[in-house]
């Protein structure tokens, strides 16, 4: 069966497991030779795919939800937006949420995702108490922080490559309204969206939008969106009925022009330096998921995210520098987002440090990979990161020069007889 | 509301279908061989609508236990949704009449003995909704899954019946064809992605086809269209041909 992931490429034929019990996981896991566990498809590159792959999705129930305490007990297959249906009227939301409410809990705990509000609250594996896991040899297992703290840092943004998660107990936000009171503020260059964003660092949510095409002057120009929920006790949150992009469009249609002129709208219709805004959860958290399939525009070939992340100290320079050599490269990205996160956890692999990331999407054509290849040199020179979940081509050498932890995580992973059991297209391309 | 009894509940598209009843207000009896595999989705349920749940153990194969399980009910159900199937192994069944048999028996026999009794109830209480899922495999048989076909066959024709005889008493019969579903049954086969619906579409379309009180429902809606035009193939065509 032909299998993909968000970014459409590459596309991969292999076979697909279901389980709807342990059981019959158990047999899947005993009887195939290396497999690599499949959520909802949200990640843009190999992280999921490989030639056996275990389809998570089917295994989605809510188990218990203890409205008074916030902790919500579930399998892992579930998708965030059917957790929000159950807990925003009930005045929870969920303490972390990347970009896109598709995704499910598994996929979430494995990629130990971050959302706008990584600088106050963490990552997604730090509103985890606890998850259940089947490891290479079939047992299940209970982890903790506290009582398997090295399967427990080696799983959360570990890419599915320590077992299929099960489970999973989560502990949620109060909140007090569905809307949230939003801060626009329009900037002029890298140095005053810097300035923004430490401005604004108090706001428990903040994101930017950049123009990546600006040059010179104006170059690291954008709209940043603070803000913080309402309190006004207003919980009917209701799903909105999504728009799909019903075909690939054709190659023409995303070309250079097109893309700086959607950039160009996008930045002029704010008009004020500083405006205010009340939205709904959908609009301010998920935007994105309002259009069905947005992935067909970029047509058949598909595309990728580059998401890296700079040290604090070098953030600056590094993207001023990176800025410049995607306006040369003349590459439009449609969207460039921008974020200032917070202290980083003491998991293996996950992505987020102390400093600035930016992630942007470019469509799959000739060349790409050899501009991206020159935007890797620059992560490194200034001791960056890429972010395994969005990539699809990174080399070995970039990838291990981002995460000092790596050895740690290979030597686990060998010991428990993971590394034969567990394996994406992504891991054997980084050798992990 | 009252109860909507969901039989062979395992299934995803049951699942969903389940699912689906509870959104919309009704209390949920879940049926299955397995209660204990339905617990998760009984809790699920449950959380998600704060309807009621209520699991019950029930083989199709053992027809004669029908009639006293469905007395035992104590709230009668305001409808029934009937899930259940078995695809089966063609070449097994040619070989081996015991597959054979047990192809026919789940589609068609099994659901025949409970159905009878649910009419009755039905009919004598001149209320309520009777759902069954067939499939559009029984509209034409083919080499590849003739045996699981002519079990769907019979089993839409015992619908057709069921349905004329119950209008009198204002009691709603809807045969259900879905065409390709995402379920465990395919997981292994390599389906048409614009053909192959998933089990929350369908059970969406089967929510609304019941609730306006149609007859037939074709799942997805572009089936109906792939049907007409693979039953008109002349026979002597037919029989050459490998679809
Ligand atoms: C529009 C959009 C916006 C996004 N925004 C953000 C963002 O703001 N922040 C962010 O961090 N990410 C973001 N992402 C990325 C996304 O959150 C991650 O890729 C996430 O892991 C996808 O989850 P999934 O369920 O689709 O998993 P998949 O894409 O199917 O799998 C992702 C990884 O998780 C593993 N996995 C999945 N389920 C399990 C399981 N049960 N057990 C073990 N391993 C498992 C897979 O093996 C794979 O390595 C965004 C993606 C999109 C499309
Ligand atoms: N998937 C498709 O493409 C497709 C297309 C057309 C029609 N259909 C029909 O749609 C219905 C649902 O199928 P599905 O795709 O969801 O497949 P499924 O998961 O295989 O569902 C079949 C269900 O029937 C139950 N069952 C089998 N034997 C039983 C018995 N003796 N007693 C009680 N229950 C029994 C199974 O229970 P266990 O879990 O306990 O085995 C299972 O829940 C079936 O009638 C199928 O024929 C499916």
């Amino acid at each position: 069966m032909k299998i993909e992931s968000w970014g459409r490429y590459p596309k991969v034929f292999g076979t697909v497991h279901r389980f709807d019990n342990e059981k019959t996981l158990h047999s899947i896991v005993s009887e195939q030779k290396a497999l690599i566990a499949y959520g909802n498809g949200r990640s843009y590159g190999d992280s999921a795919l490989n030639d056996n792959i275990v389809h998570t999705r089917p295994y989605d129930c809510l188990l218990a939800f203890d409205e008074t305490e916030g902790l919500l007990h579930v399998q892992a297959g579930v998708l965030l937006s059917e957790i929000l249906d159950v807990i925003v009227p009930k005045g929870w939301f969920l303490k972390v949420t990347p970009g896109t409410k598709l995704i499910t809990v598994g996929g979430a705990i494995a990629s130990d995702v971050h959302g706008k509000n990584h600088h106050v609250e963490g990552c997604f594996s730090e509103s985890v108490k606890s998850f259940r896991i089947m490891l290479a040899n079939g047992e299940v297992v209970t982890c903790s922080r506290e009582k398997t703290p090295e399967l427990w840092r080696a799983t959360c943004g570990g890419m599915g490559l320590t077992g299929i998660i099960l489970e999973a107990t989560l502990s949620l936000k109060k909140i007090n309204s569905q809307y949230i009171e939003q801060t626009t503020i329009k900037t002029k260059n890298l140095r005053e969206t810097f300035e923004a964003f430490e401005s604004y660092a108090h706001m428990p949510y903040s994101v930017a939008w950049i123009d990546c095409l600006a040059a010179d002057s104006e170059r690291g120009r954008c709209l940043l969106m603070a803000g913080d929920f309402k309190d006004d006790g207003d919980l009917d949150y209701h799903h909105k009925t999504q728009k799909s992009i019903p075909f690939n469009f054709p190659d023409f249609a995303l070309n250079n022009w097109s893309v700086k002129a959607f950039n160009r709208l996008y930045y002029s219709k704010v008009k004020e330096r500083v405006s205010y805004q009340i939205v709904d959860i959908d609009t301010f958290f998920y935007p994105l998921d309002a259009i069905g399939h947005w992935n067909r525009i970029y047509g058949k070939q598909g595309f990728t995210q580059y998401q890296f992340i700079l040290p604090k100290e070098t953030s600056y320079e590094g993207l001023d520098e990176i800025l410049a050599a995607i306006a040369e490269s003349g590459k439009g990205s449609f969207l460039a987002v921008l974020k200032l996160y917070g202290k980083e956890n003491a998991n293996y692999l996950s992505f987020p440090m102390e400093g600035y990331s930016l992630a942007l999407d470019f469509k799959i054509e000739k060349g790409l990979f050899k501009l991206l290849d020159r935007l890797d040199t620059i992560v490194v020179k200034y001791g960056g990161r890429i972010y395994l979940t969005k990539d699809v081509r990174v080399s070995k050498e970039v990838f291990e020069q981002g995460y000092p932890q790596i050895e740690m995580f290979r030597k686990y992973r060998k010991e428990q007889g993971m590394d034969r059991k567990f394996q994406s297209l992504q891991s054997k391309r980084v050798g992990i | 509301m009252g109860y909507v009894l969901i039989v062979g509940a395992k299934s995803d598209m049951a699942k969903a279908v389940a699912r689906e009843y509870a959104k919309n207000g009704y209390d949920i009896y879940l049926a299955a061989r397995d209660t204990e595999m339905l617990k998760p989705l009984a809790k699920d349920i449950a959380i998600r609508t704060e309807c009621n749940v209520q699991l019950l153990a029930l083989d199709i194969l053992d027809f004669e236990s029908h009639q006293n399980w469905y007395a035992e009910i104590e709230e009668k159900p305001a409808g029934v949704v009937c899930a259940v199937g078995y695809l089966g192994e063609q070449t097994a069944a040619q070989e081996d009449f015991p597959e054979a048999k047990k192809i026919i028996d789940t589609n068609y026999t099994g659901i025949v003995s409970l159905f009878n009794v649910i009419a009755n109830d039905f009919e004598r209480r001149k209320e309520g909704f009777i759902v069954g899922i067939s499939s559009v495999a029984g509209e034409r048989g083919r080499k590849s899954n003739y045996i699981y076909g002519s079990a769907k066959a019979a089993f839409t024709a015992y619908l057709s019946g069921l349905r004329n005889r119950l209008y009198a008493s204002g009691v709603q019969v809807l045969t259900v064809k879905p065409g390709f579903v995402a379920t465990r049954m395919t997981a292994h086969m390599d389906l048409p992605k614009h053909l192959t619906a998933a089990p929350e579409e369908v059970a969406k379309d089967i929510f609304r086809a019941q609730q306006k009180g149609k007859d037939i429902l074709y799942t997805k809606w572009m089936w109906r269209w792939v049907m007409l035009v693979i039953r008109s193939i002349p026979e002597f065509q037919f029989k050459k041909m490998s679809i």
